[in-house]
């Protein structure tokens, strides 16, 4: 199947407007696909490598005709990079005491960007933001995955139930365990650094 | 989330449900109800609220830096039988709308007025809950989301006790391979604001779910919904609902094997 189109459609305009078709309709979700990947890996550099395959992945199979839900498959072809590359790296690094091979990045402490100039209230809001990704980063990968692509990503349960391959019942039960691990983690750390910090 | 011990667990995934807009009106409004008369359910359903709110917002998603955009238009430019050269935005537009809207794309959008027909029964506010509405509904939905299933096994002994605590009652589950209907497995379902089992049989192809409830009463006359043909009888103490897109006989056949295995069992 993959590739069968771009051969069959000898015409070079046709290719054309394949790339055109997949630009818009594909890459469209670049940012989707980078956070996911960024949530899943905890790590820029990986991100952006899993990124790439995926979109490459995604152009080869890409038949120009996904309509609505083309959002969902393309996560879904980052989330099975993303599985690729775990799976990987568990067997290269075998000693390794994360299984996940993620190391909390120490950028998220504050934003990207944030200078001393930047007002207080952007800083709070940026150094919260850098909190809830650390909690969010710090819940067991089904867990972190369902509540990222439900609550940040927006995904109807339906969907989140195709991305990862699992019923919907499992899709439910997986968010509410999910909502309750960020709740009780979120907790402590709004407890310990954003007390009388926030409004 | 202070509140979330005092919660109703058979409750929990019903007010996450509610705070995601994922129910169906019935189930809407038996949670809404619940939690006029529950603190502990109430309070939780905040908590639900408040958290989402709390992760809502782009501060959270990352930006796709301009280097990796770069690279991925790059990468796909050299891909073998890609064209580099650059469609203006208009004519990108035109070709969208050409392949996803009208002329080539006659799966794209059938399957879009499918979706738009079937949504119908499972979203719309408006419609009444009746009993043979959510039925279908359940039916549709159980093909629609790859969620046909909770426990696959064609072994009636697998799919039994696998309902064992999950209901309030033990379904009989039968097996009729041998009548040309094999077991895929069962699931659980709501219907008419309570749990009731799912089992799912398939016939050439053709899924057949059958809802099962402890009732005397037959609720379901024999009818036909927007093609899914619904049958339903009682016996010992129990209401058999087959839904299908099966034909209709081999669906009356289906419930006349049912009922003598039932009977012998």
């Amino acid at each position: 199947m993959q590739g069968s189109i771009l051969s069959s459609e000898s015409d070079t305009a046709r290719r054309g407007e394949h790339t055109a078709v997949f630009e818009a309709m594909v890459l469209a979700h670049l940012n989707s696909a980078y956070t996911l990947a960024r949530y899943l890996t905890r790590r820029s550099d990986v991100a952006e490598d899993i990124v790439q395959d995926a979109i490459l992945r995604a152009y080869r199979g890409f038949d120009g005709q996904r309509g609505e839900n083309v959002r969902a498959w393309l996560l879904a072809i980052v989330r099975n990079c993303f599985l690729t590359w775990k799976a990987k790296e568990v067997q290269g690094s075998e000693a390794s005491p994360d299984a996940e091979g993620g190391e909390p990045s120490p950028a998220y402490s504050g934003g990207e960007g944030m200078t001393l100039e930047t007002p207080e209230s952007i800083l709070i809001e940026q150094q919260q933001n850098g909190a809830i990704r650390s909690v969010i980063e710090s819940l067991p990968h089904p867990f972190r995955e369902t509540l990222v692509l439900r609550d940040i990503e927006d995904m109807s349960y339906r969907d989140i139930a195709e991305i990862t391959g699992v019923p919907i019942g499992t899709v439910m039960s997986r968010l509410a365990r999910a909502r309750k691990m960020f709740a009780a983690s979120w907790k402590g750390t709004e407890m310990t650094s954003f007390m009388g910090k926030l409004p | 989330m202070t509140a979330a011990s005092h919660l109703c667990p058979e409750r929990e995934l019903f007010l996450h449900g509610l705070a995601d807009n994922e129910l169906d009106a019935a189930n809407a409004l038996a949670v809404e109800g619940h939690m006029q008369i529950c603190p502990g359910c109430a309070a939780a359903y905040n908590d639900i609220l408040r958290q989402k709110q709390l992760l809502k917002g782009d501060g959270l998603r990352f930006r796709a830096p301009e280097s990796l955009r770069a690279r991925v238009h790059a990468m796909i430019a050299e891909e073998p039988g890609a064209k580099t050269e650059t469609y203006a935005p208009a004519k990108i537009t035109r070709i969208v709308q050409r392949r996803f809207h009208f002329g080539g794309a006659g799966a794209a959008f059938s399957a879009m007025a499918l979706a738009a027909s079937l949504m119908r029964f499972v979203y719309s506010p408006s419609r009444s809950p009746l009993l043979d509405d959510q039925l279908v509904a359940a039916h549709v939905r159980s093909l629609l989301v790859s969620h046909l299933t909770d426990v696959a096994s064609s072994d009636q002994h697998t799919v039994k006790p696998w309902f064992l605590g999950k209901l309030d009652f033990a379904p009989s589950v039968i097996d009729l391979a041998q009548n040309g209907y094999p077991l895929q497995g069962g699931r659980l379902d709501y219907i008419g604001g309570r749990v009731v089992p799912a089992l799912v049989y398939k016939r050439h192809g053709h899924v057949i779910n059958l809802f099962l409830w402890p009732e005397r009463k037959v609720a379901v006359p024999a009818q036909t919904l927007d093609g899914y043909h619904i049958v339903s009888w009682t016996q010992g103490g129990f209401v058999y609902a087959a839904v299908s897109d099966l034909n209709l006989t081999e669906l009356q056949e289906f419930r006349q094997d049912l009922e003598k295995a039932l009977s012998f069992n």
